[in-house]
């Protein structure tokens, strides 16, 4: 796969379709799976891990997937190019930075990747535009149905599919939704959605999970149960609070837009006025604006940029994106004079091509 | 009881003993928070796990901690350290530990949901091969290579006999 031509585009997670889009960015399902007569990843000697990686490569490259997996071995691949996966949320960041033989297998649509080698022996990832958590189990069911008929997972009659932390044991999923909720920060509110969530045992992380600060106003909603309850039911449970989440930051831009709009319009023209003329940009301080902008545009507010294109470059600004757009590696004061040239030039084109 | 430091009513109330020296301090919030009384953590998984696994195991430690799975070899008192299991067999084996631990995070013990179609050979059989290929590891590790290559025909004689009409299992 030529990672460089992935480059240019957007990926399945910021394409911006699907239901809901202007609030839901994407639906994800990742299960984890073990091999069952081998120890844990972390109990693992490099011996063993190469073995694993072997069998599961070998075994991940004769499923009958349409169109096929494309297996990349992380170990021969640079820090920057493993960044850029981690960008694209092909890859965890965990299995960016781990040690030893290790993988993942890419669907060139970016929908499908299975990690190998990760905490637990492999982690599937199913990832769809929008609103589309059904279709996303379909998908990740189907190909670990396919799998478990070519390799022998750990399961357990009683906790189901074991994992390396038992807090991912029994169905070993985790399905998660990412918001953009600009609207219920800037109102102060999301702090209450928070707690909210929490009560019902659902997890809200930022835009690249645990420990992540959540750049732009993404927040991805997550479950924390996995055993005792069924697929169907997690992912009812998440399907049936995520309108409520929109519905709030449905209201939150109204009242917006009653209450302060004048201040609201100044905020989001500032914010489209910064990235169209600064010279130096950090990653943190793109993301909050183009949150901004991004609002501004789905609420009316600004014509002339069109959502994939913002889209576009909420991912194009991230470091590793930065450097293989530019073809070189740049340290960090480098990028951030990049990053404004590539946002100017971006956003006049922009001007020039109103949707 | 009054704040020490200002005249409203205390509300926070500290015990602190350094090199066997008891102090207390009764203060009001505000000045609590001006003295930095109390400390705001961060939420921290890894401690939480940690302690959610040392809280539940209870008189039972004693017996837990002596436990250690044949198959991978990984103690309990291992897994209580890194919060993180040696092999899938641990399940068994530190299963009385576990199920208050599982009950705690899941408020469940119990699987439900989807179960693997295909499954080539019995748990036993599994945590065989596992206790196996350990021992290949140790007899690599300590350079006994007569006994390794012993080991690793074993293995593959033993993963080709359970196989039994499914040639692509593992």
């Amino acid at each position: 796969m030529n990672l460089d031509s992935l480059s240019r585009t957007s990926g399945e997670w910021l394409r911006g379709t699907g239901p809901e889009s202007d609030i839901v960015i994407s639906g994800r399902i990742r299960l984890a799976r073990n091999l069952a007569a081998f120890p844990f990843t972390n109990r693992a000697n490099a011996y063993q891990k190469t073995e694993i990686e072997a069998l599961l490569r070998d075994r991940i490259g004769k499923l009958e997937l349409d169109p096929r997996l494309e297996y990349i071995n992380l170990v021969n691949l640079s820090t920057i190019d493993r960044q850029f996966l981690v960008e694209r949320q092909l890859i965890s960041r965990e299995l960016a930075s781990a040690d030893g033989p290790r993988g993942v297998a890419l669907m060139d649509k970016e929908t499908v990747s299975l990690m190998v080698n990760e905490e637990d022996h492999l982690r599937l990832q199913v990832m769809r535009s929008g609103f589309a958590l059904d279709e996303a189990w379909q998908d990740i069911d189907r190909v670990d149905d396919l799998l478990e008929q070519r390799v022998s997972y750990a399961f357990h009659e009683d906790f189901g599919y074991l994992t390396a932390c038992p807090t991912n044991v029994g169905t070993g999923m985790r399905a998660s939704v990412m918001l953009h909720l600009p609207a219920l920060v800037w109102t102060k509110q999301i702090e209450k959605v928070f707690r909210a969530l929490q009560k019902i045992n659902l997890a809200v992380r930022g835009l690249y999970g645990e420990g992540s600060r959540p750049a732009g106003d993404f927040y991805q909603i997550s479950n924390q149960v996995t055993l005792g309850k069924s697929e169907t039911t997690i992912l009812g449970e998440i399907r049936d609070v995520i309108p409520q989440i929109i519905s709030y930051e449905r209201q939150a831009r109204e009242a917006l837009l009653r209450e302060g709009r004048q201040a609201l319009q100044d905020k989001i023209s500032r914010a489209k006025g910064t990235l169209s003329s600064a010279t130096m940009m950090t990653s943190e301080e793109t993301m909050d604006l183009l949150s901004s902008v991004r609002l501004g545009v789905n609420l009316r507010l600004l014509d002339d940029i069109n959502i994939s294109t913002l889209n576009e470059l909420f991912i194009h600004t991230q470091p590793a994106h930065l450097q293989k757009l530019m073809g070189a590696s740049l340290d960090g004061e480098e990028r951030n004079a990049a990053r404004a040239q590539y946002l100017r030039t971006r956003l006049r084109e922009g001007d020039a091509n109103p949707n | 009881m009054k704040c020490q430091s200002c005249s409203n009513e205390a509300t926070v109330h500290l015990t602190s003993i350094i090199d066997g020296q008891k102090t207390e301090k009764h203060l009001c919030s505000v000045c609590a928070e001006q003295q930095h009384a109390i400390q705001h953590q961060e939420l921290n998984l890894p401690a939480i796990l940690h302690n959610l696994i040392g809280q539940h195991v209870g008189q039972l430690t004693d017996e837990l901690a002596r436990l250690t799975c044949p198959a991978c070899g990984m103690g309990y008192m291992e897994f209580r350290a890194e919060g993180r299991l040696g092999c899938p067999h641990d399940y068994s084996v530190f299963r009385a530990g576990l199920e208050p631990l599982l009950q705690r995070i899941h408020r469940s013990e119990r699987h439900v949901g989807k179960t693997p179609r295909h499954r080539a050979r019995h748990a036993r059989q599994e945590a065989d091969l596992l206790a196996l290929r350990q021992q290949l590891k140790h007899a690599i590790e300590e350079e006994a290579y007569e006994e390794a290559a012993r080991l690793r025909d074993l293995l593959r004689i033993k993963e080709a006999s359970d196989e039994s009409g499914q040639p692509e299992s593992y």
